[in-house]
Order: structure tokens, then C-alpha cells, then sequence
């Protein structure tokens, strides 16, 4: 009885966790509360992804209304698994929050903290499981809004700012994507994704589709922070606070990657958009400048997690390279990379953030010599900054692996994994000063006893470690799931 | 097959031993002899598997699926049973080289030596026992990544730079343009299984095959092919036991043996043979073997001209390989053994030399074999199979290879083959002629005050009465290597004569895989 309403309870358990939160108002108590509520939801997806892997898309109408006219949620392979990886990061991040936020965020907000950190992984479950465009936007907006917080509430100055920036282009974005909505509804007369693909063949042609795919394309591009749109991303998790920056980057981008599959693939899935109106090549060129610039400019960065947040751009890029090739191969490289990547990104900003609980800085010329005095955190980052470079056993190989074959499937396109090859081998470059000043340099004052993070801290860590090696050795899991992913999005590719 | 469940024990043990060393990292002598049982009991169990290959079984052992339909697949076939073979008898030799090495110099870290050692000879015999290319690509980055620490073992700003050189070419190399070909080859061909007669079917372009193979050889980093083989004598920054087990037996014959491999797995001697894919390849080895040999004559470091050597005798083996005839694979899968047991003799004593007497640089060593005669005399031993004389077994491999090139008709490698051996007396002979029969240099201070002097390349604790382990064997007037050291680089001396007499059995032992040997 209750597998039935499984869909709603994903999203209303942690929504309404979140103003249980304000009431409760004790760090700790909210804190708990948080924490439980996670491992709830990753239970609950965990189950929904075994349904739908048994018995195929799931659907549901929110309060009995009948779709098109209701708000209905649609969850098929994809959704489900992208459920399944933020509930995941969520799960893992709560637990490694309580120390971390203590350390980065005024007490008598903490209680604020947690609530917002529910609602923004409320959105963006609920981005993920709506089949209603326009209900995507309102999460969109839900977690969007409680991310700007989230950023501003780190005691760093520069966080407000960053925040400021990130609601500014945000809110452009969502616009965007409201107005391509918007301009769907009035060509189409439905708001219901499964709806509008079937209408959209018949008026795919006229200016206001072509208008509102380009709006829609748009406002997206800038929530995932694909180059050129990109421009609020290092800075939100340069200096928003340790947890913050690791519950984004290893979900917000996903999503956001997640609601443009739906657009371009579902929604469009089966004007064949991508050829038709020659996106491919355009989003093509913009992910391999994203794949160099972002890693090009993360080599020469000082502040550490500014770095692994350029480097994040770069990951963006391999996502919608992969999107981009319009086949199963290549869409189903670009899914595993959102999984493998939110392991890989989760783990390196966790080990910096307990580089920032321990030494109150991340700026790599503070961190000299941290491998003597935390050896178990570097180890950790090391780990993860091998998966970065695409090292065999571990995740970061298997997703290089199918995307140049990916690339490779296509005629002609063989200097393009040239290039996945090259902006690689960039990632050796800025993982490695890394490794040379905490590893190789002397502290500059004086030895260091070991002072390791606390295990509320480290085991969150490497579980995300663990997984990413254990997943790097045996690939098959998210392969698989991710090419049966690709080809059940309904048409739209080779 | 009890044959195939050894397999992953084969590769595991290792491991296993890697633990023992870190629970036993404050007891050094119990850490040694754990050492010393890991690697025997390796070799007895890679040593178990010669029977089944000689007489054409294939033990193999699947342990499941990387990605979907490769699998990480051992599968023992004769070239990977002699790679794994040499690799882990010369762990044993080695290890008691070692012992006596890191005791005499008291250097530091050793548990992280012994650790990466083990770790570096577990991807060693992975990569011998690979049944496919992922599994070999797979420990083939494991052996880089173990390998890292050993070269950067001292910490110094030399071995800094020297670690940054190493990682960058090989994974560079690796990443760069390895993996692009296994990629392309498993979409060309569906798999990566290596079956005999290759996998590349005639169909293909030559051109791309052409791609591929230079993707391939030059991808392989380790095999130390020019332009990418600086690796080599940066890595000599190294302690000596890591420079002679890991780069002239673990780490560079993992590059040539993959080249073989490749060529005779993936491509196929025919296919090869039919494109001519492997000509312009050939014309660069010999390249590298002339430059290399011509450099090493120039330096005047011993452990710099050993290394600038090994490039040289390296490209032998790719030039074997590229020669695309079954007697250049069985001269190259021969010159595997042969210069595994040459060059780690003579690495030996020159770590010898330089624990015994702190001598680096040749222009001292002047007279240095009187006061250590075994040294140098196994140092002439190692020199002759090096440049390929009898009664050593360094003269077969050699053989076969200008064989090789006289059954393809191409009579210039025989002249490249001949120029370089001459070059190798060039630079090698005069080493020890040196030692016996000038007069020793004047030296700036007597060998037995060693307090002090900067004349080796490691700072090292170094005090004037040793607790751990002497530093010299004083006997007879003599000041001679370590005993432990001693004793390993003279039993692979005589392992370089006793090879001499075992040519023809490597050479039924790999003739097999070349269909039936030479046309």
C-alpha cells in the first residue's frame, strides 16, 4: 500500500522535515533529524529504483488528477537513478555535516542551515521525479533559493557575494526556462512532459517552439554552468561552507544535466532536435571548451576548492559531450559520468572540507606538509584525484572509457577523443601540485604531529571512497543502468 | 585445473606479503625474512606453471566483468610465463641485494620500500598473466602508480624532479595514447581478448593499423622507445636495488613484453607482416638503439650510462618485434631474459661500488677492481652478455634477432645490430679496464674515512661505525661490497653464463606461439 505512494513521499517526507527544523531550533536536535530524514529518502529511492527496474516507468498523479490537467510524476530508469544519487550524496553528507558545519557556520543558524539544506535536496528530488514542466520550475526554484542561502551563510565575506552572483544568474536562468514554458504552453496547450511530447511533432516548426527550445536550452545551460554560462560557479563553492560545496557539486549540476535530458530527449524526443536544429554541433564545441578552459584555468588556481570547482566545469563538459554525440552510446556515457562524477567531486570536496576544519584554510601554500599530519584525509583526496585523472579501478576510468568509445562510434569525430584524452592528462597537472606541496614539502612551521579529522568526518569520506573504487572495478552496474537509461528515453537518438 | 586457481593467488601474494610488511614495519629482521618467504613462495608458484605451458596448456582465471563484456581475464601464455618468471626469480636475488644495500647505506623509509616493491611485482605478474588488454592496461597503471615512491624514494629536490619526469611521461604516454588504442581497437574489434594470430582482421585500412601500432609502441612508455624515454635515467635517482630490479627487469621489460604481446596478440605477425605497419617503427628502435648507445658513451655517472644502455638494448626487443618475423619475436622474448640477468649484474655493482668505496662517476674508479676484484670481474661479466659474446647468454638473443633481420631482408638492422654491440664494448669494456689496470686516481681522501664527504648521491645517517650492517667486506686487504650484495650479483653473473646453455629451451618454449617458428 505504501510502495504505491512511494513517489509523493520522497518529496513531502524531507519537505516537510524542513520547517520541523525551524521549529525545533537546537543544532543537534535538527541535525538528527536531517540525518534521518536523508537515509529515509535514500531508502526510498533505493526502493523506487528497484520497482522501476522490475516493472518499468512508474507514474503517478498527485492528489488523484488525472494528467495532462494534474501535476503528475513520471519516474523511469533515469529518474530513478538520479534519485538514487542524490539521495545518496544526501545521506553521506548529512552525518559528515555536523562537525563541518559547526566549525563554518554562526550556531544559532545551524538550526536555518539544516532546513535549508532539506528543502534544496527536496528540490531537487522533485526536479527529478515531476513529469510537469511547469512543477519542474517550481522546484527549480526551491532548490535554487534555498541554495542561495545555503551559500550565503558561510562566515567568509566573500560567500555573500558569491551568493549574490549565483541568485542573480540563477534567477535569469529559471526566467528562461519559465518563458520556454511558457511559450511551450501557449503553442501546445499542455504542461505535462509525456503530453508535450506527443504534441510537439505537430508544431515543432513554427517560431514560437523554435523560440521557446532556445529559451528553454538557455535558462538550463546556466543552472548546469555549461561555458559560457558558467560564471557563477567558482565562487558559490569556493567560499560557500565545506558542506555546502560538496552537496552541490555532486548534485545540483547532475540535476540540472538531468531536466536538460528530459527537455532536449523527452520533451523533443521525437523532432530529433538535436540534429534538426543543428544543437549537437553548438553544444559539441561548448563542452570542449569547457573541458579546457575549466581544467586549464583550475591548474593555475591557489585556493583549492576554487580549483576542483573549475574542475567541476570541465566534468560538465564530458557530460554534455557525451549528450551531445546523440546516440545511445554517447548519452549513456554522459549519464555515467553523473554518477561517477558525484562520487569522485563528493569525495575530493569532502577532503577539503576537513582540510578546512583542521587548518581553517584552503589555499594550497597553507597546506604543505598536510600528509604527515593528515595522512588519512590525503590519502583520500589522492584517491579521488587518481578517479579525476581516469586511472584504471576506478570510476573516473570507466566513465573516460565510454565516452571515447562513445566518441569513437561516430565517423570523424576520432580527434575529438584527441582532445577528452588531452584535457585528461590537464587533470594530472593540477592534481599533481597537489600532491608535490602536501606530500613533498616541508611545513612551514616546523613538523606536524599527526591531527587527523574526526571520523564523523572520515567515514562519510570514504564511503564515497570506497564506493568510487568499488565501482571502478566493477563498472558493469552503472553501465548497464545508465545504456538501459539511454534507451528508454522515449526516441530522439540513434 | 588446480592450474587456474593458482592464478590469483599468483598475483594476490604478493599483496598479502605487502601486509605482513606494514604489521612488521618496526621489527626489520622478522620484515625481511617475510620479504624473503613472499618472493620465494611466489616463484615456486609462477614456477608451477611452467610444466602446463611448455606443453601447450593455457591455465586461465576470469574474476568478472570490468565493464560490460571485458572482464578482467588471466590467461598464462608462454612469452608472460618467461616475463613472470625472470620478474619474480630476480625478487629473491634482488630482495638479498637489498637487505644489504639499505642496511649498509642506512637508508631511510625502508618499510616503504619493501611495501612498493611488493606492490610493483604483484602488477608485474599481472601484467605478465593478462589475458586481455584492459586487464594489462589495468596493471600496467598499478605498476606506474607503485612504482612512483620507489623513484622518489630519498626526497630530494632531484628526486622530486625525477618522480614528476617519471609520472608525467609514463602516464602521459599511457593516457595519451594507450589508452586511445585499446579503446579504438576493442570498437574496431568488438574484444580485447588476445588470441593468437591477433584480433585485427586484414579488412582494416592499413592505415589505421599503421595508427594503431604507432599508438601502441610509443603509448607503451616503459618500453622507453624515443622520444619518450627520459624517463629511464631520471628514474636512476633511485636507490640502486629499485634501478636494478624495477628498471632493468620489472618496469622496462613490462613495456617490451607488452609490445610483444601486442604484436603478437593483437595485430598478428602476419597481418603485420602483410601491412608493413611496423617498418618506419623498426627504423626508429634502431634509432633509439645507435643514440642511446652513442649518449651512454658520453657519461660519465655509471647509473646514467647503465640506463642510456638499457634504452639501447630496449629498442633490440621493439626492433624484434617490428621486424614482423617469428625468429625477431623468439630473439626478442630471448633478449627479455638475457638482458634482465646482464643489466642486473651490472647494476648491482655499481651499487656496490658505490656502497663499498661511495663512488659514483667512472673517472674515479680508477683501480677500484683491485680493491674489489669480485665486483668488477662479475661487472665484466654482465658487460660481455650485455655486448653479446660467448660463452654468455646475451650472444642467442642477439643471434636470433640478427636472424630476424636476415629472414626479412632487412640487412641494415644487422649492421644497427652490430654497430651496437661495438658501441657497448665502447662504453662498458673500458669500465673495467680501468678498474684493473690503471693506478687508483688520487684520491682526495682515503675510502675508509667516509665521514662526512658528499661524494654520494644520498644523505644519508651516515656514521662512522655502523651499527646496521657493514658497508664494506674487508678481507684480505680488499674492501669489497657487502657480503649480502656480493652474493646476489655474483649468483646472477653466473646466471648470465649458465644461460648460454638454456638458449635452445627458451626457444622451444616460445617457438609455438610464433606458428611453428621460423619459415
Amino acid at each position: 500500500m505504501i510502495e504505491a505512494q512511494l513517489p509523493v513521499l520522497q518529496i513531502i517526507i524531507p519537505l516537510m522535515a524542513a520547517p520541523v527544523c525551524v521549529f525545533l531550533r537546537n543544532a543537534t536536535a535538527t541535525w538528527a533529524l536531517a540525518t534521518i530524514v536523508s537515509w529515509i529518502t535514500l531508502a526510498i529511492s533505493i526502493v523506487l529504483l528497484r520497482q522501476v527496474i522490475a516493472g518499468g516507468e512508474i507514474a503517478y498523479e498527485i492528489g488523484g488528477w488525472a494528467a495532462p490537467w494534474g501535476i503528475e510524476y513520471r519516474i523511469d530508469l533515469l529518474g530513478a537513478w538520479v534519485l538514487v544519487i542524490v539521495s545518496s550524496i544526501g545521506a553521506v553528507v548529512m552525518p559528515y555535516a555536523k562537525v563541518s558545519a559547526e566549525k563554518e557556520i554562526d550556531k544559532d543558524r545551524l538550526y536555518i542551515f539544516y532546513a535549508m539544506l532539506l528543502l534544496c535536496e527536496t528540490g531537487l528530488l522533485g526536479m527529478t521525479v515531476t513529469g510537469d514542466a511547469f512543477n519542474l520550475f517550481v522546484f527549480l526554484e526551491i532548490s535554487s533559493l534555498s541554495t542561495y542561502v545555503l551559500i550565503s551563510m558561510s562566515r567568509d565575506r566573500r560567500a555573500l557575494t558569491a551568493a549574490y552572483r549565483y541568485l542573480i544568474m540563477g534567477t535569469i536562468g529559471a526566467t528562461f526556462y519559465i518563458i520556454g514554458v511558457g511559450l511551450m504552453y501557449m503553442a501546445t496547450g499542455s504542461l505535462n512532459i509525456a503530453d508535450l511530447a506527443t504534441i510537439i511533432p505537430d508544431v515543432a516548426h513554427t517560431r514560437t517552439i523554435q523560440a521557446a527550445l532556445a529559451f528553454l536550452t538557455v535558462g538550463l545551460a546556466t543552472k548546469l554552468a555549461l561555458f559560457p554560462l558558467h560564471f557563477w560557479l567558482p565562487n558559490a563553492y569556493a567560499f560557500a561552507p565545506s558542506v555546502v560545496t560538496v552537496f552541490l557539486a555532486a548534485t545540483a549540476t547532475k540535476v540540472a544535466v538531468y531536466a536538460f535530458i528530459r527537455i532536449i530527449f523527452t520533451v523533443f524526443g521525437t523532432v530529433n532536435v538535436l540534429t534538426d536544429v543543428a544543437i549537437h554541433d553548438v553544444l559539441a564545441a561548448l563542452a570542449i571548451v569547457a573541458m579546457f578552459a575549466g581544467s586549464a584555468v583550475a591548474i593555475y588556481q591557489t585556493n583549492i576548492k576554487r580549483m576542483l570547482a573549475f574542475s567541476s566545469l570541465a566534468q560538465i563538459g564530458y557530460m554534455i559531450l557525451g549528450l551531445s554525440l546523440n546516440s545511445d552510446a554517447g548519452v549513456s556515457a554522459g549519464i555515467v559520468h553523473m554518477f561517477n562524477h558525484a562520487m569522485m567531486k563528493g569525495a575530493l570536496f569532502m577532503a577539503m572540507g576537513c582540510v578546512v576544519y583542521k587548518i581553517g584554510s584552503a589555499q594550497l601554500s597553507d597546506m604543505a606538509g598536510l600528509g604527515k599530519k593528515m595522512p588519512i584525509t590525503m590519502a583520500a583526496f589522492v584517491l579521488a584525484g587518481l578517479s579525476l585523472i581516469g586511472v584504471p579501478l576506478t570510476v573516473g576510468f570507466v566513465s573516460k572509457w565510454a565516452l571515447i568509445q562513445a566518441v569513437l562510434e561516430r565517423d570523424g569525430w576520432w580527434p575529438i577523443a584527441g582532445l577528452i584524452v588531452i584535457s585528461s592528462l590537464m587533470a594530472v597537472v593540477y592534481i599533481w601540485r597537489v600532491v608535490e606541496v602536501v606530500y613533498f614539502k616541508e611545513p612551514a612551521n616546523g613538523a606536524m604531529e599527526k591531527d587527523e579529522a574526526p571520523m564523523s568526518m572520515l567515514v562519510p569520506m570514504y564511503a564515497l571512497v570506497g564506493a568510487s573504487i568499488y565501482f571502478g572495478i566493477d563498472g558493469t552496474v552503472a553501465l548497464d543502468i545508465s545504456t538501459e537509461a539511454a534507451k528508454a528515453l522515449a526516441g530522439g537518438h540513434q | 585445473m588446480i592450474a587456474d586457481q593458482l592464478i590469483p593467488w599468483a598475483i594476490a601474494l604478493p599483496l598479502l606479503g605487502a601486509i605482513g610488511l606494514w604489521l612488521a614495519r618496526d621489527h626489520a629482521n622478522v620484515r625481511e625474512t617475510i620479504t624473503l618467504v613472499t618472493a620465494v613462495t611466489l616463484f615456486v608458484i609462477v614456477a608451477s606453471f611452467f610444466d602446463d605451458v611448455s606443453s601447450g596448456a593455457r591455465p586461465a582465471w576470469t574474476y568478472g566483468d570490468m565493464l560490460p563484456g571485458l572482464s578482467i581475464a588471466f590467461e598464462i601464455e608462454p612469452l608472460g610465463m618467461i616475463f613472470a618468471g625472470v620478474a619474480s626469480f630476480l625478487w629473491i636475488v634482488t630482495t638479498l641485494y637489498a637487505i644489504g644495500y639499505m642496511r649498509g647505506h642506512h637508508e631511510p623509509n625502508q618499510t616503504r620500500f619493501y611495501i612498493c616493491f611488493a606492490v610493483a611485482i604483484s602488477s608485474a605478474v599481472g601484467i605478465a598473466f593478462a589475458g586481455n588488454m584492459l586487464t594489462l592496461f589495468v596493471f600496467y597503471e598499478v605498476l606506474t602508480i607503485s612504482t612512483f615512491p620507489l623513484v622518489a624514494h630519498s626526497g630530494t629536490e632531484a628526486a622530486k624532479r625525477a618522480g614528476r619526469i617519471y609520472l608525467g611521461i609514463l602516464i602521459s604516454t599511457s593516457i595519451g595514447l594507450q589508452l586511445v588504442a585499446i579503446i579504438w581497437t576493442y570498437s574496431l574489434t568488438g574484444t580485447l581478448d588476445f588470441e593468437p594470430g591477433g584480433i585485427l582482421s586484414n579488412d582494416i585500412q592499413p592505415v589505421i593499423i599503421a595508427v594503431l601500432l604507432a599508438l601502441y609502441v610509443f603509448g607503451i612508455g616503459k618500453a622507453a622507445v624515443m622520444p619518450f624515454h627520459r624517463w629511464l635515467p631520471a628514474a636512476m635517482v633511485a636507490p640502486t636495488p629499485v634501478s636494478a630490479l624495477l628498471h632493468a627487469v620489472a618496469v622496462v621489460k613490462a613495456g617490451v613484453f607488452t609490445v610483444l604481446k601486442v604484436v603478437v596478440y593483437i595485430f598478428g605477425i602476419d597481418l603485420l607482416r602483410d601491412v608493413g605497419a611496423g617498418t618506419w617503427i623498426a627504423y626508429m628502435a634502431a634509432m633509439t638503439i645507435l643514440l642511446a648507445s652513442l649518449v651512454a658513451m658520453t657519461k660519465d655517472n655509471l647509473k646514467a650510462r647503465l640506463a642510456y644502455s638499457t634504452i639501447s638494448q630496449l629498442s633490440y626487443i621493439v626492433l624484434g618485434a617490428m621486424m614482423a618475423s617469428g625468429l625477431g619475436i623468439i630473439g626478442g622474448a630471448m633478449h627479455i631474459v638475457m638482458h634482465a640477468f646482464g643489466k642486473i649484474t651490472l647494476f648491482f655493482c655499481a651499487g656496490a661500488i658505490m656502497v663499498a668505496s661511495h663512488k659514483t662517476e667512472i673517472s674515479q674508479m680508477r683501480g677500484l677492481g683491485r680493491k674489489m676484484p669480485i665486483t668488477f670481474i662479475c661487472f665484466l661479466i654482465g658487460s660481455l652478455s650485455i655486448i653479446g659474446l660467448p660463452p654468455f647468454g646475451g650472444v642467442w638473443s642477439k643471434w636470433y634477432l640478427a636472424l630476424a633481420a636476415a629472414e626479412t631482408e632487412q640487412v641494415i638492422f644487422i649492421a644497427v645490430l652490430m654497430i651496437s654491440s661495438l658501441l657497448n664494448v665502447a662504453y662498458l669494456i673500458p669500465i673495467v679496464v680501468r678498474g684493473f689496470y690503471n693506478d687508483p686516481t688520487a684520491e682526495t681522501h682515503d675510502h675508509d674515512q667516509h665521514a662526512g664527504e658528499g661524494d654520494h648521491a644520498h644523505p644519508s645517517q651516515h656514521l662512522a661505525g655502523d651499527a646496521s650492517g657493514p658497508h664494506q667486506l674487508k678481507l684480505a686487504g680488499l674492501a669489497e661490497a657487502p657480503p649480502l650484495c656480493l652474493a646476489a650479483l655474483a649468483f646472477t653473473a653466473m646466471g648470465c653464463f649458465a644461460l648460454f646453455f638454456y638458449a635452445d629451451t627458451l626457444y622451444q618454449f616460445v617457438s609455438p606461439i610464433v606458428q611453428g617458428g621460423p619459415q
